[in-house]
């Protein structure tokens, strides 16, 4: 790992609150990930790990506690000791700066795989179309889908729709990549192929925050393994560490049962 | 269909046809058929209505027609916004146009814009205007529940990526929302063009020149210019060569638009 203990966090959690009416998801969560770290949460569902990970990039609001990416506040402003919430147009404008991947892909099934890579870059940047075409055919080469640039997502496997959401995530140069549960929705012959392009990611020295189940990933590619469970961080450490000796009784009895 | 299997089922079927036949047979023998011809049919009278309601009755029926969904449409697409918007009293606004317009007879619509509404604002304008308004303020409650219905059907997921990507909420509704809502509510939106072609009868109200007439007015005024209801049936005839095309896009549209959605579930729903 490249941590280097004077830089600035790519992402800092202070005491991260989430509630949905009376439901606790996250009790209070602190974290750091470094720059060029890649972190994967585990955990049972319902720990709140993909809440968590939606609060990254404010497509959940914060109800207690601060967040910030890249030494900037998520979704807010402070003045002084008040924090004000941004406008919309401002969280967007952040938002393009983290990149994410969904479980169910979520790719626009109205446009082709080139379509789906260049429309934010087009739309959101404004980057002419002619130059986002050719990031936008390199990309789709970098995830091994140069000759699929015209197909349709229903005409694509989970696993070729997963690589252009990775892809269509990229357009955007982002400094930070959130996947959650990345392959879970993918039929097990299909996981290589996604994971295989986010390993080369995280050689490329990305950012990356992953919720996954992918306990060979998480040793192998991930520099910081997080176990969540019940709204907290129950443990967290270097991958081969927590997963060849769990700490935690509840981090034991989890991955007793997983791997 | 298949062949009955039980000899049964096959007595029950031979009843249903010999039923069906009787029928037709009492039908043939009691009916006047001179007098239907002469009633239904009449060479003279269906000679009587041509070029005029084609070049004039069915020309103004698609003309008004296309004028109230030109109006109604894009009317619809706002009240629909209005609807979802954040801010409440638009929502009650939007709401109280579609109870409204929803609830009051098309007619009443036609009357209040032909007679009261040039009265009381001291307005004056031409029949086309008044049903161009008429159709598509009636047409507008329609079609904006239809296109809410389309766009509270695209998946959520769709609305979190565009988020991801850092698209505003304008942009994700130009590239992403409306777009597909647009393939959920084409065959529904087809229906409607349908009832507008069918309302645009109610122009009558209006007291029309005869280069006004649409199909149905021709069709009435044929009536006692022939002492037939032959010109009845050839309007009716007109309707039909519009309204049956289109009732069979509609479920064309329909037919594509279930697998597009069902491909859209499948690519985007959230089990989770």
């Amino acid at each position: 790992m490249s941590e280097q203990p004077t830089q600035e966090p790519m992402v800092r959690a202070e005491g991260v609150c989430k509630h949905y009416g009376r439901l606790e998801v996250l009790k209070g969560i602190d974290l750091e990930v470094a720059p060029r770290e890649v972190m994967c949460v585990i955990g049972p569902s319902g720990s709140g790990k993909s809440t968590f990970l939606r609060c990254i990039n404010h497509l959940e609001k914060v109800n207690a506690g601060k967040l910030w990416v890249d030494g900037e506040l998520v979704g807010y402003r402070q003045h002084g000791d008040k924090l004000h919430e941004l406008r919309e147009h401002e969280v967007a404008e952040k938002r393009r700066e983290i990149g994410m991947v969904f479980q169910r892909f979520n790719l626009f099934p109205h446009m082709t795989a080139l379509g789906n890579v260049i429309e934010a870059p087009v739309q959101v940047k404004g980057i002419p179309k002619a130059e986002a075409k050719q990031q936008g055919e390199d990309l789709l080469t970098r995830v091994g889908l140069a000759d699929k640039a015209d197909a349709y997502p229903n005409q694509l496997s989970g696993g070729q729709q997963q690589r252009v959401a990775i892809a269509r995530a990229l357009a955007m140069k982002p400094k930070l990549m959130l996947f959650d549960e990345p392959t879970s929705a993918l039929d097990p012959e299909l996981v290589g192929e996604v994971l295989a392009v986010m390993r080369g990611l995280a050689e490329d020295g990305m950012t990356m925050v992953l919720v996954t189940h992918e306990m060979g990933f998480a040793r192998e590619v991930g520099d910081s393994l997080v176990f969540m469970d019940g709204g907290v961080v129950v443990e967290k450490g270097k991958p081969r560490d927590v997963i060849s000796n769990p700490q935690h009784e509840r981090t034991q009895s989890f991955l007793a049962k997983v791997l | 269909m298949s062949a009955p299997k039980t000899p049964r089922a096959r007595a029950i079927r031979a009843v249903q046809y010999l039923v069906l036949l009787a029928a037709i047979l009492v039908l043939a023998l009691l009916a006047d058929w001179r007098q239907i011809g002469v009633t239904f049919f009449d060479p003279v009278a269906i000679a009587g209505q041509f070029p005029g309601v084609l070049s004039t009755a069915l020309v103004n029926t698609i003309f008004y027609t296309v004028l109230g969904f030109a109006f109604g449409f894009p009317l619809g697409l706002i009240i629909a916004l209005m609807r979802m918007s954040q801010v409440a009293p638009y929502r009650w606004l939007a709401t109280a146009y579609v109870e409204v317009f929803r609830g009051v007879p098309t007619l009443l619509v036609f009357i209040a814009l032909g007679y009261g509404v040039p009265i009381a604002f001291n307005a004056r304008y031409d029949n086309w205007f008044a049903v161009m308004l008429a159709l598509g303020l009636v047409g507008a409650a329609y079609t904006s529940e239809t296109i809410r219905a389309g766009i509270t059907g695209v998946p959520q997921g769709q609305v979190e990526a565009a988020d991801s990507l850092g698209m505003t909420r304008p942009q994700a509704y130009r590239t992403v929302i409306i777009p597909q809502a647009f393939r959920i509510v084409l065959p529904p939106l087809t229906n409607e063009l349908i009832l507008l072609a069918k309302d645009s009868s109610l122009v009558y109200a209006l007291g029309l020149t005869i280069d006004e007439y649409e199909l149905t007015k021709w069709g009435q005024v044929g009536l006692t210019e022939f002492k037939s209801l032959t010109s009845v049936i050839v309007a009716g005839l007109c309707y039909l060569v519009l309204t049956i095309p289109l009732g069979y896009l509609s479920r064309y549209l329909e037919r594509r638009g279930t697998v597009a959605a069902s491909r859209v579930r499948k690519n985007t729903a959230n089990p989770a």
